[in-house]
């Protein structure tokens, strides 16, 4: 995925339970989706502490993903439940400081849900790649 | 001018550490200038009638003191709140943070506290003595012998002039008239930044954070950040301290100080009231507690002892974070 030769970083946190198998599903059934998605393997998605999403975007992510059980299906019965509330609020705020809103989702895939996995791979990185480089959380010292 | 005075606050303190009441009395305590008055434990009456003060400086919050005093001492400490202290208090009780039964509660009440700062914009520095006169404060200058009248009402700090509450929610004992929930406007600049542009709210951000020296008084004064190891400390962390590198570590540290405090902040103002730089701390911690009421429901934190904060609570139908922007974009 490029736009004028930019090539987006993406970091996705998945949880191990659903869209980490999810993605293998994707890989299993062929599907693309950009190489420049790092994914980051996560026991449930409430492990991504707000820190985490922020430290990304440090290290050079210019958009970060979290993706999730479906709500009700979560292996520790309310884990999502929590991101839910958590993202819901640090993207709020993430928004009020004037950093692009666009950079940051959380979206629910099933292991089952390959193709929903790579579609919003796709879509994401696309979004991302058309803001183009994360100048707002940047941190110079991180960089080459 | 405040309604109780400073003899009321010493014949209470005195009187309940001659009847063993308390051990231990935490107050205010006069500084090196009329204005810079600072929180003190005091043990004896001679102490008390000597340095006790109760003037329109009092700003201090102690809820966060007890945290420390009642491990120190044994015995109960007498501790004096004001309306918006009693909220941080009931939040620390609730996060388990001190012993309620080694704390004797007064509550006083506030006529609103005045900013320093505001009244250095008027009189300028050089400040020697301010004394209560009235509505008025009587400001004396080294260059001038004359005083300056001051309305208080024109210097009353951010926090007072948005006060949500002259109504003390914990106490033992109540000194004076007890006040109510006051319908503030405390959330309209938070309105005004949400209703610009990104780039102005992050031109807005840059130009406030950017002053931030990080000598962490904020996080230090604050009575919801009670951990004894703090994120902020490890120097492992990369925002440990002041980076001339770049903004990241400002926006860092300001993102997640707010965040740990989110739905446990009691919008007492410390935190603004301690900053030397003068950064709008409670604009960010105003903005979790207004997205908090908007889509979970209205809640203040510290108003009931025992209350579950919204961010370690959850229901089933709740907002989708994707939903948050559709929300605001439709609100708009
Ligand atoms: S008190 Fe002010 S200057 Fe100090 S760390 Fe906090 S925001 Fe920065
Ligand atoms: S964040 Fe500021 S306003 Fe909130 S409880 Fe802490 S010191 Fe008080
Ligand atoms: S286990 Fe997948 S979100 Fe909790």
């Amino acid at each position: 995925m490029q736009v004028n030769g930019y090539k987006p970083l993406i970091v996705a946190f998945c949880c191990n339970w659903c869209s980490y198998a999810g993605a293998d599903l994707a890989g299993n059934n062929r599907l693309n989706y950009p190489a420049d998605v790092k994914i980051i393997r996560v026991p449930c998605s409430c492990r991504v502490n707000p820190m985490f999403v922020l430290r990304a975007f440090q290290r050079g992510a210019d958009g970060v993903i979290i993706c999730g059980c479906h709500p009700g299906d979560c292996h520790y019965t309310s884990g999502n439940y929590y991101t839910r509330r958590r993202m819901a609020l640090l993207f709020s705020m993430l928004d009020y400081l004037g950093i692009e809103r666009e950079r940051t989702r959380v979206e629910w895939v099933s292991a089952a849900e390959g193709a929903k996995f790579a579609a919003t791979m796709n879509e994401f990185t696309e979004t991302v790649a058309a803001l183009g480089e994360n100048k707002r959380l940047e941190d110079l010292r991180c960089k080459q | 001018m405040q309604t109780v005075t400073r003899e009321q606050l010493i014949n209470k303190a005195v009187a309940l550490l001659a009847d063993g009441t308390v051990k231990c009395v935490l107050g205010w305590k006069k500084g090196e200038f009329d204005y810079d008055v600072t929180p003190a434990v005091f043990e004896t009456e001679e102490e008390i009638r000597a340095d006790f003060v109760w003037n329109d400086f009092c700003g201090a919050n102690f809820s966060k003191y007890l945290v420390a005093k009642t491990r120190q001492f044994d015995g109960k400490i007498l501790v004096f709140l004001k309306p918006c202290d009693t909220y941080s208090f009931n939040q620390l009780l609730t996060e388990h943070r001190f012993d309620r039964d080694k704390v004797y509660a007064v509550g006083i009440p506030c006529a609103g506290m005045a900013d320093i700062s505001k009244i250095k914009e008027i009189c300028g520095d050089g400040i020697s003595s301010i004394e209560a006169d009235g509505d008025y404060l009587s400001v004396t200058t080294i260059y001038d012998d004359q005083p300056i009248k001051v309305e208080i009402k024109e210097v009353l700090a951010e926090r007072c002039l948005n006060c949500k509450s002259k109504k003390h929610v914990a106490y033992d004992e109540l000194l004076g008239e007890e006040g109510d929930v006051i319908d503030s406007n405390r959330f309209d600049e938070v309105a005004q930044l949400e209703a610009m542009t990104p780039d102005e709210r992050f031109a807005f951000w840059q130009k406030e954070l950017s002053r931030c020296i990080r000598c962490n008084a904020c996080r230090d004064v604050c009575p919801a950040c009670t951990c004894e190891k703090c994120v902020f400390d490890n120097p492992n962390s990369g925002v440990e301290n002041k980076s001339p590198a770049n903004s990241f570590e400002e926006k860092m540290f300001h993102i997640i100080r707010a965040f740990h405090v989110a739905g446990r902040c009691t919008d007492c103002g410390e935190c603004s009231r301690v900053c030397p730089q003068h950064i709008p701390l409670h604009l960010l911690n105003r903005k979790f507690i207004k997205d908090i009421n908007e889509f979970y429901g209205e809640y203040q934190a510290g108003a009931q002892e025992g209350s579950r904060a919204p961010v370690v609570d959850y229901t089933t139908e709740d907002l989708e974070p994707g939903e948050v922007f559709d929300r605001r974009d439709t609100n708009a």
